[in-house]
């Protein structure tokens, strides 16, 4: 299968061109100096008293949430980064002629990019997910109540970023579709605050803002997704004693994403890599 | 002639780009094992004419056979494109690949079965000369070393009709001379070569057919004798005035170049009679010397007469 091909394509030329290095060396750099915060945590002291291990453990998770955050923020800029050239660098530089002369429809040159940054987007994200997660647990013995569907939203949230990079790759220049991608997936997560404060005020209008932008650009209902899985039972009871207000908080989630979200998720993903065969169909390179 | 002993049939093809028009109405026939140069100045149409049999652009109107395969039957152009290889004008190749790499990932791409790769690529590495940098990375190669990669690339598979869009418009001397070598050994083997080129004395060496393009459209087509058969008479004369130069235009097309008097078109039981009138128009002869008419020649009088 010629798409396998491409697949393939896409990620030795990652590892040619030390992608995969870069991130590797960059990734063991930010689980040492996190492993060395979360080991930290059982050292700080209350009036001269250590903390509780159940403190600890809350402080952890707290913790957690933040650097994950900023490790989904990084996932989703270095898969924009590396998506948002992929097809019009290759169209601009001429690569693509060559290609696209051989025996090989335009949806295989089109899947096989998305297969191949849709499997450096899981291996990287689920990789060091796993590792961060695992030194977290080595240094303070705390595990999030759900790390496989943590990963599992994180390499979605990905997922979803890189396919509308994609989509952008077909039309636009790689460093104006990577700035759009990139402003959209800041739209989404502040539309995913707005929706909150919509909330906690009860004002339905602002609260559509928040549903509709959701829905644009699901990435931020895939990290409030990916919050509730690291959460402990009693930080979720303890925040929605704060009521609809908790909702703006981009680090908090008092509900787990709903089956149907999920669903759409994988909706919009179809969706959207139809559109980019759709618009890479009518690009003549 | 049939259908399938055509490697390239166009009817009234056709590209625009809003209001301009890269290929107005392009007819042609190419026989298979032939060796077509497609002529033209830059912007004539010629690389949009190849993008269009390839489909990598959608005509505007009109429909083309590639290897009996039309272009508006996607799935059927498609499977004839495993016949098809091609050297594009723009040849870039991954850079972090080395040439072998490069010539492997081709090889997938045509569906070659995986029995046949290694020898097929040796075949290539040798015939374009890169035979002993075949593992450096292409991004280290200069521009020539890239274009003989690129030819390599399409002589892979040993395709039914390779597509050269100015195949040597980075090699030297040399270079241009393997070119050469390498389209008749395609054409000894029955490949049929679209030869897509502004560099006339290359078409003029290895074609059997060309057609001349300008502003989208053939201005002319058919074999080199064909387009050659004018002939032509260069004339050394002196006092020679305008009214009887004028004359001579009875004679066919007139070109002064300083005291040379070049007359194309004129049948060789002729040249008496011009010689005949010049001295009666008050000149005197210094030399008579009959010329073939080369590709040059008749390119660019084509050309002035489509932009007159």
């Amino acid at each position: 299968m010629r798409a396998l091909v491409i697949a393939r394509l896409v990620i030795r030329e990652a590892g040619r061109r030390r992608l995969l290095l870069a991130l590797l060396i960059l990734t063991l750099i930010v689980v040492a100096l996190t492993g060395w915060g979360f080991s930290r945590i059982p050292t700080i002291t209350q009036r001269g008293v250590p903390l509780p291990d159940l403190q600890v453990k809350i402080v952890a998770s707290q913790f957690l949430i933040v650097t994950m955050f900023m490790f989904s923020f990084v996932l989703a800029m270095a898969a924009v980064f590396v998506a948002s050239p992929q097809i019009s660098g290759e169209v601009e530089s001429g690569t693509a002629l060559a290609i696209l002369s051989r025996p090989m429809g335009r949806s295989q040159y089109v899947a096989g990019k998305w297969i191949g940054l849709a499997a450096l987007v899981a291996v990287y994200a689920g990789g060091a997910g796993a590792i961060e997660l695992g030194v977290v647990n080595a240094v303070v013995g705390y595990i999030p109540p759900e790390p496989v569907a943590f990963i599992g939203f994180v390499i979605v949230e990905g997922l979803t970023i890189m396919t509308l990079a994609l989509l952008l790759s077909t039309r636009l220049s790689g460093m104006v579709g990577g700035v759009i991608a990139l402003v959209l997936f800041g739209i989404a997560w502040i539309g995913g605050i707005v929706g909150g404060i919509g909330t906690a005020f009860d004002n339905a209008a602002i609260t559509h803002v928040g549903t509709v932008t959701k829905l644009l650009l699901p990435t931020d209902g895939l990290w409030r997704g990916a919050v509730y899985a690291l959460e402990p039972q009693s930080f979720i009871a303890a925040g929605s004693q704060a009521g609809p207000a908790a909702a703006a908080n981009p680090f908090f989630a008092a509900t787990p994403a709903p089956l149907s979200f999920e669903l759409y998720v994988v909706g919009w993903v179809i969706l959207v890599l139809g559109l980019t065969v759709y618009s890479f169909h009518a690009r003549e390179p | 002639m049939s259908e399938a002993h055509l490697a390239i049939r166009t009817e009234e093809l056709a590209k625009r780009y809003g209001k301009i028009t890269a290929l107005a109405g392009l007819t042609m026939s190419i026989p298979a094992g032939d060796v077509f140069g497609f002529l033209g100045p830059n912007g004539a149409g010629k690389t949009t004419a190849v993008k269009l049999l390839l489909g990598l652009a959608r005509p505007t109107s009109g429909e083309a056979w590639v290897v009996g395969a039309p272009l508006s039957d996607q799935k059927a152009h498609r499977l004839a494109r495993r016949h098809v290889g091609y050297l594009p004008e723009l040849f870039r190749y991954q850079h972090w690949l080395s040439a072998r790499e490069v010539l492997h990932l081709h090889c997938e791409l045509i569906g070659l079965d995986r029995g046949v790769w290694e020898a097929e690529i040796k075949d290539a590495l040798g015939v374009v000369g890169l035979a002993d940098r075949a593992d450096d990375r292409v991004g280290g190669y200069s521009k020539g070393m890239q274009q003989r990669l690129g030819l390599g690339v399409a002589l892979l598979g040993r395709p039914a009709l390779v597509l050269l869009d100015e195949p040597t418009s980075a090699l030297d001397p040399v270079g241009r001379h393997d070119v050469r070598e390498i389209i008749r050994g395609l054409k000894a083997r029955g490949t049929t070569v679209f030869l897509n080129s502004h560099l006339l004395t290359e078409v003029e060496q290895v074609c059997d057919r060309v057609a001349i393009v300008d502003h989208g459209r053939v201005v002319q087509v058919g074999s080199l004798d064909e387009l050659l058969k004018a002939d032509a008479v260069r004339v050394r004369a002196t006092g020679l005035v305008n009214g009887g130069r004028d004359l001579l235009r009875t004679y066919g097309e007139l070109q002064i170049e300083g005291e040379w008097i070049v007359v194309r078109g004129i049948a060789a039981d002729r040249v008496p009679d011009l010689v005949r009138t010049i001295v009666e128009q008050g000149g005197r002869v210094h030399a008579v010397e009959p010329r073939h008419e080369t590709l040059e020649d008749r390119f660019l009088s084509l050309l002035e007469k489509g932009h007159a």
